[in-house]
């Protein structure tokens, strides 16, 4: 095998977009993306059942156009990589049999990778900015996670600072959009209809931040309460016979989440002594993220990274890019008899 | 020679030379490990039957039968993007079956069925997938295709015996694939028979908070 450089297909079904990537090294060849979100829309949120069946469907087009993009034959990758956790089960297992089998028939080796550390491995992917430094803090926020993490190395070295205690940050966007009545998925939409809001219309509670709750749970997350208040509130002006301000609620709701995103993650930057941050998931669309992110960095002295779009959502190419870096630090392939591991910890880079 | 693969009760692999000849074949009934055990078990059957084909005693790979069910859906998954992964990476087509064809195969050949007779394997949720056939060859005839039924108080039409299996033997799913292109036969759309809706709660709009 080319452990210099090494060509590798990766392959990611853990949520509800089946990505294949092709990477050599940290060069990108490929990041091919079908997603069933579309399917899940009338649903309000992802369905586990209904996200497995799509990645069935689509994943050996889904291979056969990242091929075709990347301009490879099968026979020319060094890997095959996977995601085989975090993740929903039933989704994880179809990307982990596919990579199994297309690595045994291929005579290759097999790398089984954590899907959050690929969130990170990503940036190693962009041509627009300088090198990745580490250590770093990442965020990651998206429908499925919202975690915290101390970066040392993207091989071995991964730490979990906090993640939700309850819901993603993206599933309340989800759940606040159905409230005030806009569609899914909630993210874009109430940032669409937050632009022309007051973000200081209401004050919405921000989860897990009094100083007793910080004693605990430092660098962790809660939007549960923030989306009960936001549906308390709501109710109330309805049951007065009051016109929702949707615009205002939407603006005051992202205000709240932003904020606790953002000064979660620069003081971990602060008590850690790291002064770089790095955004992923599908959350960095969100402009107000991007911009109190990059005020508070810069207030803070803190380098902020955050990758293009298309490499922050899930994709198979940062799955790749992990397994290049394992392969290019001298590390044994995975065994074929892993499992997927729904609640895979962040501290195993490499099953 | 053909490569079956067959998630749709326990996990079966087997490779079959194109005399019929079984040349590598893995096998377990646990239901809960296939996305685990199919690495191993196509790693070794793969590994035997293309030391056969090498050695110039089978001939070499040319296709992969995938069952297709009736079983549960995410176990059957797996098999099922295990032999389309195959079939793209060894350039060969796939051959989907039915997985109670193999059973109904291995019953007539066995002369333990005759006649007509159904294959039952079981769907969870106190139900039952049953397809019927008629004792033919080389290829089974399916005379009801393949539905679910309550557990409790199925029975068949009179005449007809019921076989209830716990495992899809993948050699049979090989044979029915190799009977079926013998006779120019077409092959059913490589889509899981999952005979059931994916379980979804339709929201009914926002729940209140307050009372
Ligand atoms: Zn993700």
């Amino acid at each position: 095998m080319n452990t210099d450089n090494p060509l590798v297909l990766g392959i990611e079904t853990s949520c509800d977009e089946t990505g294949v990537g092709i990477v050599r090294g940290t060069e990108l060849l490929a990041n091919t993306i079908a997603s069933s979100m579309d399917e899940h829309a009338r649903f309000g949120g992802v369905v586990p059942e209904v996200a497995a069946r799509a990645h069935l469907e689509a994943l050996t087009p889904t291979i056969e156009q990242a091929l075709e993009t990347a301009g490879v034959a099968l026979a020319d990758v060094d890997a095959i990589a996977v995601t085989s956790g975090p993740g929903l089960a039933g989704a994880l297992m179809v990307g982990v049999g596919a990579a199994k089998a297309l690595a045994v028939a291929l005579e290759k080796p097999f790398y089984a990778v954590n899907h959050l550390v690929g969130h990170v491995g990503a940036d190693l992917l962009r041509d627009d900015e300088g090198e990745l430094e580490l250590p770093t803090i990442a965020l990651l926020v998206s429908g499925g996670h919202t975690s915290l993490l101390h970066v040392r190395s993207l091989t071995h070295d991964v730490e979990l600072l906090g993640e939700t205690i309850d819901d993603a940050a993206g599933e309340a966007f989800d759940k606040v959009a159905r409230l005030l009545g806009l569609p899914y998925p909630g993210g874009p939409h109430i940032d669409r209809a937050a632009a022309t809001g007051d973000p200081r219309a209401v004050r919405f509670p921000r989860g897990l931040t009094l100083p007793k709750d910080l004693e605990k749970h430092r660098y962790d997350f809660s939007f549960s309460g923030l989306k009960t208040a936001v549906a308390r509130h709501v109710e109330r002006m309805r049951d007065d016979g009051l016109d929702v301000p949707v615009a205002d609620i939407a603006a005051s709701f992202r205000e709240a989440v932003a904020d606790v995103l953002t000064a979660k993650a620069i003081a971990a930057c602060r008590d850690l002594g790291v002064p770089r941050l790095l955004l992923g998931g599908g959350v960095v669309a969100n402009a107000r993220v991007r911009e109190l992110a990059a005020e508070r960095a810069e207030a803070a002295g803190v380098a902020l990274r955050i990758p293009p779009l298309s490499l922050c959502t899930d994709n198979g190419a940062m799955i790749a890019a992990i397994a290049a870096q394992r392969i290019m630090a001298g590390h044994e392939p995975s065994s074929l008899d892993v499992a997927a591991d729904s609640t895979l910890p962040v501290t195993v880079v490499q099953a | 020679m053909l490569l079956a693969i067959d998630t749709s009760a326990g996990t079966a692999v087997a490779a079959v030379a194109g005399n019929g000849r079984v040349l590598a074949e893995r096998s377990t009934a646990d239901t809960r490990r296939h996305a685990e055990v199919i690495g191993p078990f196509l790693a070794e059957v793969l590994a035997g039957a293309d030391a056969e084909a090498a050695g110039g005693n089978a001939d070499p790979l040319t296709g992969v039968v995938t069952g297709i069910g009736p079983g549960p859906f995410t176990g059957l998954r797996v098999g099922i993007a295990a032999a389309r992964a195959v079939a793209i990476a060894r350039g060969v087509p796939l051959l989907p079956v039915p997985s109670h064809d193999a059973v109904a195969l291995d019953l007539i050949e066995g002369g333990v069925a005759a006649g007509r007779f159904c294959v039952v394997t079981d769907a969870r949720r106190r139900e039952v997938a049953v397809t019927e056939y008629a004792a033919s060859l080389p290829v089974p005839s399916v005379v009801r295709s393949a539905r679910l039924e309550p557990r409790l108080g199925f029975a068949p039409d009179e005449g007809v015996v019921l076989y209830e299996v716990t495992e899809i033997p993948a050699t049979a799913l090989a044979h029915v694939a190799a009977a079926r292109l013998a006779a120019g036969a077409t092959f059913p759309d490589p889509q899981p028979l999952y005979l059931r809706a994916p379980d979804v709660t339709m929201p009914t709009g926002p729940k209140r908070v307050t009372s």
